[in-house]
């Protein structure tokens, strides 16, 4: 039986490993390690680089990727003040209603208002993009394999030459991390176009880790307080494990003392 | 589990490892109850309100088109709320009434940021329902202020209860005015 | 009197007064306490405990995941992250209810191999492992309609592609699909009836649990030397015997899953179900949840649509026919050397076709799971038949108490019945 057992467990362990990272069966080259710090098994969230991700996110990819599940309220969690974030909100516009005449009317956000949206619809998103649809960012990190990784190798992917006999379509760009290798957004990211607030150098490959950072952490925004969580529960099943495990040794040691 | 019940499948007592086992067994036991109360504060805090419901626990009103006078009923948390426009001689009755007379003995004037404007959750402190007068033709009860027509509570031009089986007098909401002509609740 | 009060042993009054009208406590006792439970169950014989924890903790996790979700195509999606992100632990108990799930399959299928390596499925238990089949084809459907809630793009697919299964059948086939979507196409009507249906079918299990557990009672356990009980001397209490030795499994139980839940709760789950549904357009590649893919690449691997369905359920269907499929009188693969051998392959197919199901259709995928799809009727349907016939099995021991208490006891010449009776006699 033991025997038995260790074949079964290796032959299990070569199918775990292989398994489910198996599935990215695709054309796609495998992306680049941006070494982020929420990568980590008990990693956190790098707050300075986020919070200049948002900065990049609210002015150059807001421009056609909505992030309809968050509410401007959550930036409070990334560690800027609620005067701050109250603020943002209201140098945006939504739209609220109906009023008591039945009227639709705009007014400035407010921190229980979701981000507010480039698009009224997909339809009109394709329109404005040449027929593409912008995906929403919301949980873009967490509905890609290896999805940080994934977007910062995509950001930082552009201007390289397509290899010979693939031809690029009307309007496509070329990025190798792209299943396919041809994407409908262009090249997004260039040095030094925004200006930090903070003072970092805007590089695109800064840009390019900080937006990532920004969308790891609004994708599973409970990351940090899970990996604690796990830490305290772990802790304490494995002295209830060896309690347990005393107990049970003080328990069947009567046993066979007496039947022996 | 079964541990209740079970008496005699204990070990012989006066066995010299009894104490260290039960001991161990005591610590097991105490875990274990600690590891389910953890377990149960979860399920029980996710029922709370959830962020953001939380989050919009605000109102905001403009007070403009309220004529003195006047009324509006408005939605905060999912209650109304009544915000009255009262007349010179509403405020005068109320504040006539000698507070030893009252069942929750409030005056006016603490009930009020503004002498005019009234601001109550239209909750009925009895059962909840809705107390009518908010409406020129609604009754108004006896005391010219709400109605309660579930029960038949009377509360008067300050919204304080002065017959019928409520208890309280109308809640006032915390709110504040952003402008004298706007008042956020909440 | 032929009714009247239960004759109750219970000590203290009130629950004694409660024991003489419903002897819910005598009940306990004698099924949970003083059980006589075989002396010598390994570790392998805690997963039928832990399968019922489990069964618990999807239970409490779904019913207040329920609170929250809403069943409707518009809403779903968002209602799922709104949990994730708003809800007080809303991440915790959702996390866990989907990790739940892959735990239960695990759990299951070691409690499987377990009936299958030990022989637990035969006389006089056939009617205890046919109960636990169907427990298995309802956790699938239940599975199935679980993973088709949060709408996601493997969700609208994955619901797509299996009802479209039940199309395979000539005549009534399409008149079944369309009565399962309740439109033109899986829709709000599917997702609405799949989430009324996902939570009644756990109580379905539990009802056929409490009919697996007292089947059980009747019989009484297997055991890993798959030689029945003798006498006192073989058995001892379950309590606190066995509640204890369950307990340190459900520990380490708990440590696994509490691993996967907070340090890698996506691990087993498909990037693309965070996708919201799209009606219009299907993933690359679409895979079932993992515990599915060995029946997916059966499917795979019969070029025939029918045909491929029919072998799919076949090879669940064929577990019901187990206890009479094998003619081994030897129970536990302990002392079948040969048949220990054929079972081992047996697993090694499950486990390419595990793997092979989550590939894409293509060689050498395809002539793979068809070689494995081969092994694994064969084993049932000819390995086992055959097998009890020819093989020539370890002699067995004589008695568990035998075996267990080993040389020391055979040593002492006959084995001192009386003292090794001894707890037995105190419970």
């Amino acid at each position: 039986m033991k025997r038995f057992l260790k074949i079964t467990a290796l032959a299990g362990a070569i199918l775990l490993a292989a398994g489910p990272s198996g599935q990215a069966a695709g054309e796609a080259q495998h992306p680049r390690d941006g070494g982020f710090s929420f990568a980590n098994l008990f990693g956190t969230f790098d707050r300075a680089s986020a919070q200049r991700g948002f900065q990049v996110y609210k002015e150059v990819c807001a421009n056609c990727h909505s992030m309809r599940l968050l509410s401007y309220r959550n930036l409070v969690e990334l560690g800027l003040s609620e005067a701050e974030v109250r603020a943002i909100a209201a140098t945006f516009t939504v739209t609220d209603g109906p009023n008591d005449e039945g009227a639709m009317f705009e007014r400035p956000a407010r921190l229980s208002d979701r981000f507010r949206s480039p698009f009224a619809n997909d339809a009109a998103a394709r329109t404005a993009n040449n027929g593409a649809l912008p995906p929403d960012l919301s949980v873009i990190v967490k509905a890609r394999h290896d999805g940080a990784n994934y977007l910062y190798s995509l950001l930082t992917g552009y201007g390289q030459e397509p290899p010979a006999g693939v031809t690029i379509g009307d309007g496509m760009n070329y990025n190798p991390y792209y299943p396919g290798g041809q994407i409908a957004m262009g090249q997004v990211l260039n040095d030094d176009q925004i200006e930090y607030t903070d003072g970092t150098n805007a590089s695109a490959d800064q840009m390019a880790r900080d937006v990532t950072t920004f969308l790891a952490w609004a994708s599973e925004p409970e990351t940090e307080e899970r990996r604690r969580m796990g830490i305290r529960v772990l802790v304490f099943l494995a002295i209830a494990g060896l309690l347990a495990y005393g107990v049970k040794r003080k328990i069947w040691a009567e046993l066979k003392t007496k039947s022996a | 589990m079964a541990d209740m019940a079970t008496q005699p499948s204990a070990p012989p007592a006066g066995a010299p490892q009894a104490t260290k086992r039960d001991f161990l067994a005591l610590s097991a036991t105490a875990f274990a109850a600690v590891g389910v109360g953890a377990i149960v504060w979860p399920f029980i805090s996710s029922m709370n309100p959830a962020r953001d419901v939380l989050a919009m626990a605000s109102t905001e009103v403009d007070l403009t088109p309220i004529a003195t006078g006047m009324a509006v009923t408005v939605m905060w948390r999912g209650k109304p709320v009544f915000v009255r426009n009262r007349t010179a001689e509403e405020i005068a009755t109320a504040r006539a009434v000698p507070v030893s007379e009252l069942r929750d003995p409030q005056t006016d004037q603490s009930r009020v940021q503004r002498d005019n404007w009234l601001v109550m959750v239209g909750v009925c402190t009895h059962l909840g329902c809705v107390p009518l007068g908010q409406r020129p033709t609604d009754v108004r009860g006896d005391y010219s202020g709400w109605f309660c027509p579930c029960h038949g509570s009377h509360y008067d031009g300050s919204g304080r209860i002065r017959k019928g089986p409520a208890p309280t007098n109308l809640a006032v909401p915390q709110y504040t005015f952003l402008t004298p002509t706007q008042i956020r609740i909440g | 009197m032929a009714l009247g009060l239960h004759k109750s042993e219970v000590k203290n009054p009130l629950l004694r007064w409660v024991d003489e009208r419903l002897p819910v406590i005598t009940m306990i006792q004698k099924e949970y306490g003083t059980f006589p439970t075989p002396r010598n169950f390994n570790y392998f014989w805690n997963f039928g405990a832990l399968a019922m924890i489990n069964l618990m903790i999807m239970i409490a996790t779904g019913i207040f995941l329920a609170m929250h979700y809403q069943p409707n195509t518009l809403m779903a999606f968002d209602s799922v992250e709104r949990i994730m992100r708003d809800v007080n632990y809303g991440w915790l108990i959702r996390y866990v209810h989907m990790n739940g799930a892959s735990m239960f399959f695990i759990v299951v299928y070691i409690h499987i191999f377990r009936g299958l390596y030990y022989g637990s499925y035969k006389a006089p238990r056939e009617l205890l492992w046919m109960l636990g089949v169907t427990i298995f084809l309802l956790m699938m459907a239940t599975a199935f309609m679980g993973y088709v809630l949060p709408w996601g793009q493997m969700s609208l697919w994955g619901a797509v592609v299996i009802t479209n299964l039940f199309s395979a059948f000539p005549v009534v086939g399409d008149f079944i699909v369309t009565l399962l979507w309740g439109g033109f196409s899986v829709d709000n009507p599917t997702l609405t009836r799949f989430f009324a249906l996902h939570y009644l079918m756990p109580f379905m299990i539990v009802g056929v649990v409490f009919l697996h557990v007292a089947a059980l009672h009747i019989t009484g356990s297997n055991n890993p030397l798959g030689v029945e009980p003798k006498g006192p001397q073989d058995t001892i209490p379950f309590h606190p015997y066995y509640t204890i030795k369950d307990t340190v499994g459900i520990v380490v139980y708990l440590m696994v899953f509490a691993a996967l839940v907070f340090f890698s709760p996506n691990y087993l789950g498909h990037p693309d179900n965070y996708i919201p549904a799209n009606p219009l357009s299907t993933p690359a590649h679409i895979v079932p949840e993992w515990y599915f893919l060995p029946y997916y690449a059966i499917l795979r691997a019969v070029p025939d649509k029918l045909g491929g369905v029919i072998l799919m359920f076949s090879s669940i269907l064929v577990w019901f026919a187990v206890p009479w499929l094998d003619s081994s009188k030897v129970r536990s693969m302990n002392f079948r050397p040969v048949a220990r051998i054929f079972f081992l392959l047996w697993c090694i197919s499950f486990g390419v076709l595990m793997y092979c199901g989550g590939k894409p259709a293509e060689e050498p995928f395809v002539t793979i799971s068809r070689i494995a799809t081969a092994y694994y009727f064969a084993y049932f349907l000819v390995v086992l038949p055959l097998l009890g016939r020819f093989e020539r099995p370890m002699p067995l021991p004589e008695s568990i108490s035998r075996a267990v208490l080993g040389i020391k006891a055979m040593g002492g010449g006959p084995l001192p019945a009386g003292a090794a009776a001894k707890p037995m006699e105190k419970a």
